[in-house]
């Protein structure tokens, strides 16, 4: 569905992104593990077009998206749940979720319930504040206010950033919850463990190159990765 | 929206009083109009309150243009004094009657284009505007892409450029000599009705998916990108809107105050402004509405500091521009110790002044308590 070949992105005089190819099947969850400064994130953000690349080539079905803004980018079906969140503080959850859906005309009704299906809280919560919203919550309304764009593929950056790890259970299993519904996810982690347990396929990066490839489960029993990430 | 407002899910309060407070508005509104038809028939009040009443809807308006773009939509822009002089020389030079026009230019004989305009006073107020929101367009295309203090400075030169443009374009705005006679067509009818036209547009707009965006980029730039929405087509609309708003209060003004210069718009104008809108509350309608009548009554009250007075044992005696001075004080107690403005980001609600209204016993109660501590943790 997407096919990452041979990018490469630079900050100024650093190179964050070192010539890195991979790919993300239609149907699958697909993650991206590494430590901080890995390039996991900017990784990410060029694929929606808020940062530019230098060279390389980015594939949306086929069609090249590479250079495109990311307004376009956005309406083609991909959608990113930024890293921390990034919610909207004053907007309330309901507010959050419509404006999740600002590309869309139709009506919303519909997928504001399926969202408080899988999230009862929102639901609960839906007239106050995002800011006033626990970590968790606050997650749940970046899952829901993305999928409100009702996206072909969901890129996430790290979901579980300072969650406790009941929370952070819950959340993978919403993630695989959604996959189930067809959508295709692109997960970016630190906490390996977890990623690699819920993906289908996984990416190390390091240093802005990708080590190693390989499904979750290969992964998992890859001594390397047990070392670097898992603790042996 | 009906579908919202029988959720469960919301607090109790909220769904119990809808209908009551929504009673409690008409009535308090209703006495409004009625204290409005009095006081314009000249029965209750003067000339002089006549006309505080009528700057305060002036400002009223001028500040929600600004808090559309400073507290909606988180531009940090000060040119609203320059969208609101070309809104006031448009709208001055379609009314003013041609003899009076052609008497008043003796520095530079008039531009005879200029000479010819007239129109009735709505069409000159919209024209204002729209020249205003031209003006806000063309200016937005260099300005809007900076943010926070550059955006600030940016607008606030090129709301002097427009001053200076008008100061030095005699033929057609007689120049630093102003205009003079404009008439007095916006009587307290007209900045009323218009301050309640332009509150009922931004209460509904920000309900719409434009509101939602504007809000959205306040918030989080870069996430409200992510989701799709444009930036800079929304920095800009709610640019031009705030320029149009601003230029309708302008024209509004031109006719309220009857003669105006090029120093009347200047920057002291648009922190003026500024403060109403801090003081109201950034992102709240209802707030910036208040907060223009607040400062407006103000500062015609504290006019009798500036002819001496006594404070027990100590007498001041009289200073020209003490008023301004205590003034800023009020202000700056105000910045220190209630950022948030009356309202917040919230709208005003009968709920929410009953709320206020309930705490005060208490907040005494805790002011005291807590001086007793103090003085018993002493000793």
């Amino acid at each position: 569905m997407i096919k990452v070949e041979n990018l490469c992105v630079n900050y100024g005089g650093i190179e964050a992104v070192k010539d890195i190819s991979f790919e993300v099947p239609e149907g699958e969850i697909v993650t991206l593990i590494g430590a901080n400064g890995a390039g996991k994130s900017t990784t990410l953000r060029t694929i929606t077009g808020l940062v530019k690349a230098r060279s390389g080539s980015i594939k949306y079905m086929g069609e090249e998206i590479l250079g495109k803004d990311t307004v376009s980018i956005v309406s083609k079906g991909i959608t990113l749940v930024p890293e921390g969140r990034r919610i909207f503080p004053d907007l309330t959850v309901l507010e959050n979720l419509k404006v999740g859906a600002y590309l869309r005309k139709d009506s919303l009704e519909e997928d504001i319930e399926w969202v408080y299906s899988l999230f009862p809280r929102l639901q609960e919560r839906h007239w106050q504040l995002g800011g006033t919203l626990s970590g968790g919550e606050q997650q749940m309304l970046a899952v829901g206010r993305a999928l409100m764009s009702r996206p072909k593929i969901m890129m996430m950056d790290e979901p579980s950033l300072g969650l406790a790890p009941l929370v952070v259970k819950d959340i993978f299993d919403i993630i695989k919850e959604i996959n189930k519904r067809g959508v295709t996810i692109l997960l970016i982690e630190q906490n390996a463990n977890m990623a690699l347990h819920t993906a289908d396929q996984g990416y190390v990066m390091e240093t802005g190159r990708i080590t190693l490839s390989g499904t979750g489960k290969e992964l998992l029993e890859n001594s390397a990765v047990k070392e670097a990430y898992l603790g042996k | 929206m009906s579908k919202e407002s029988k959720s469960p899910y919301l607090p109790a309060t909220t769904q119990k009083h809808k209908g009551l407070s929504r009673t409690l508005s008409i009535v308090v509104l209703a006495a409004f109009a009625v204290f409005l038809y009095m006081a314009n028939s000249g029965k209750i009040l003067g000339s002089y309150e006549l006309r505080i009443i009528r700057l305060c809807g002036v400002y009223a308006i001028a500040a929600l243009s600004m808090n559309l773009v400073n507290g909606f939509t988180g531009q940090f822009s000060l040119g609203q004094a320059g969208f609101m002089a070309i809104g006031a020389y448009v709208t001055s030079l379609f009314i003013i009657p041609t003899a009076q026009k052609t008497a008043m230019y003796y520095v530079e004989p008039i531009a005879p284009w200029v000479e010819s305009l007239q129109a009735p006073f709505i069409v000159a107020l919209i024209i204002g505007g729209l020249v205003a929101a031209l003006a806000a367009f063309l200016i937005g295309f260099p300005v809007l892409r900076l943010r926070g203090d550059y955006l600030a400075i940016a607008t606030l030169g090129f709301s002097e450029i427009i001053r200076i443009f008008i100061t030095n374009m005699i033929p057609i705005t007689n120049g630093s000599l102003g205009l003079k006679n404009i008439p007095d067509t916006a009587n307290v009818w007209w900045t009323t009705i218009a301050v309640a036209i332009v509150v009922i547009f931004m209460l509904r707009l920000m309900k719409t998916s434009y509101g939602r965006s504007f809000k959205a980029i306040r918030d989080d730039d870069v996430a409200a990108e992510a989701m799709g929405i444009s930036l800079f087509r929304h920095k800009m609309l709610s640019f031009v809107i705030g320029g149009f708003l601003a230029g309708i209060s302008g024209g509004l003004l031109a006719s309220v105050v009857g003669a105006i210069t090029p120093i009347y718009f200047r920057f002291t104008l648009a922190y003026e402004i500024l403060l109403i809108v801090v003081l109201g509350g950034q992102g709240s309608i209802t707030g910036s509405v208040v907060g223009a009548c607040i400062l407006t009554v103000a500062r015609e009250w504290l006019r009798f500091m500036d002819n001496g007075f006594s404070i027990g044992p100590l007498t001041v005696p009289p200073i020209a521009g003490m008023r301004m001075l205590v003034f800023s004080i009020l202000l700056m107690i105000i910045i220190l110790f209630y950022r948030r403005g009356l309202f917040g980001s919230n709208e005003f609600s009968w709920a929410g002044l009953l709320r206020v209204i309930k705490s005060i016993p208490q907040g005494i109660k805790r002011l005291f308590t807590r001086k007793a501590k103090a003085e018993g943790g002493g000793s």
